[in-house]
């Protein structure tokens, strides 16, 4: 199970899952709007059930908590220092395509810049 | 963006970090849980260090959602990586680990991500239909 195949799925699905959780939250959180205006309007309770009713958000807490339990397996299959960096870096420029395609964020060349710096620096700090 | 929208960026760094330090202590307090007792992990929640985790994760959820609202994934994440940075700095100044010429190179490459992205717009204009 530690061979390079099995370590490379393990991570390439942590961080598909990841990033699926991350497109959902920030598609519902966007479908929400400004929580303050929605805060000032219907109190924090109202804010809290504009969150947590809308289906993408319950979506993007799923596609976290696969992630996590991947995470979980994968580590007791393979060491933490290979697992983490690898995972959490390839996550930023995965996220990066995904705000792109799926999100339809302006992805520049500044932001490709600060994913790929990011991406680079969290893989170092492993080290 | 403006001062408080910086401010909540920043609140999502340090929850963040601070969090993942107060969870770190905490477990290693309490030693390994093995697999067959997973209802270890139960009990570490009534350890002050790994509640104070749980409670500054709880505050980076919130306001790591509360940022989405109002600026892109593509500028939120590379924005709030300065966690890692903060995490490193704990981990060496708080917890006396050793960081590493490797490391710091890490926190440079990150701090400058982070520079790159908060210069330029944090949002996208799109059509309420654009969802995935």
């Amino acid at each position: 199970m530690n061979s390079g195949p099995a370590i490379a799925v393990m991570v390439a699905i942590i961080v598909l899952t990841a990033t699926a959780g991350d497109v959902f939250m920030a598609s519902a959180m966007r479908a929400v709007g400004d929580l303050d205006r929605i805060k000032a309007a219907r109190g924090l309770r109202g804010a809290i059930w504009a969150v947590v009713s809308e289906g993408r958000f319950l979506a993007g807490v799923v596609w976290m908590a696969l992630s996590f339990f991947a995470l979980l397996f994968s580590l007791s299959h393979a060491d933490v220092s290979l697992i983490a960096p690898a995972a959490g870096s390839l996550t930023f420029v995965s996220n990066a395509l995904a705000a792109k395609y799926l999100l339809h964020e302006n992805v520049d060349r500044r932001r490709w810049l600060a994913a790929v710096f990011v991406c680079c620096g969290v893989a170092l700090l492993k080290h | 963006m403006n001062l408080r929208r910086y401010l909540i960026l920043g609140v999502v760094a340090l929850s963040s970090a601070l969090g993942d330090t107060f969870m770190s202590i905490g477990m290693k307090r309490i030693g390994p849980v093995p697999l067959s007792h997973p209802g270890e992990l139960l009990s570490a929640l009534q350890t002050p260090w790994v509640l104070g985790g749980v409670l500054l994760l709880l505050v980076f959820f919130a306001s790591y959602l509360t940022a989405l609202t109002w600026a892109d994934l593509t500028f939120v994440l590379p924005a709030t990586s300065f966690a890692y940075v903060a995490l490193a700095l704990l981990s060496r100044f708080w917890l006396q680990e050793q960081i590493s010429t490797a490391r710091w190179l890490g926190i440079a490459l990150i701090t400058a991500g982070v520079g790159f992205v908060t210069q330029g717009p944090a949002y996208t204009p799109r059509h309420s239909s654009d969802h995935p």
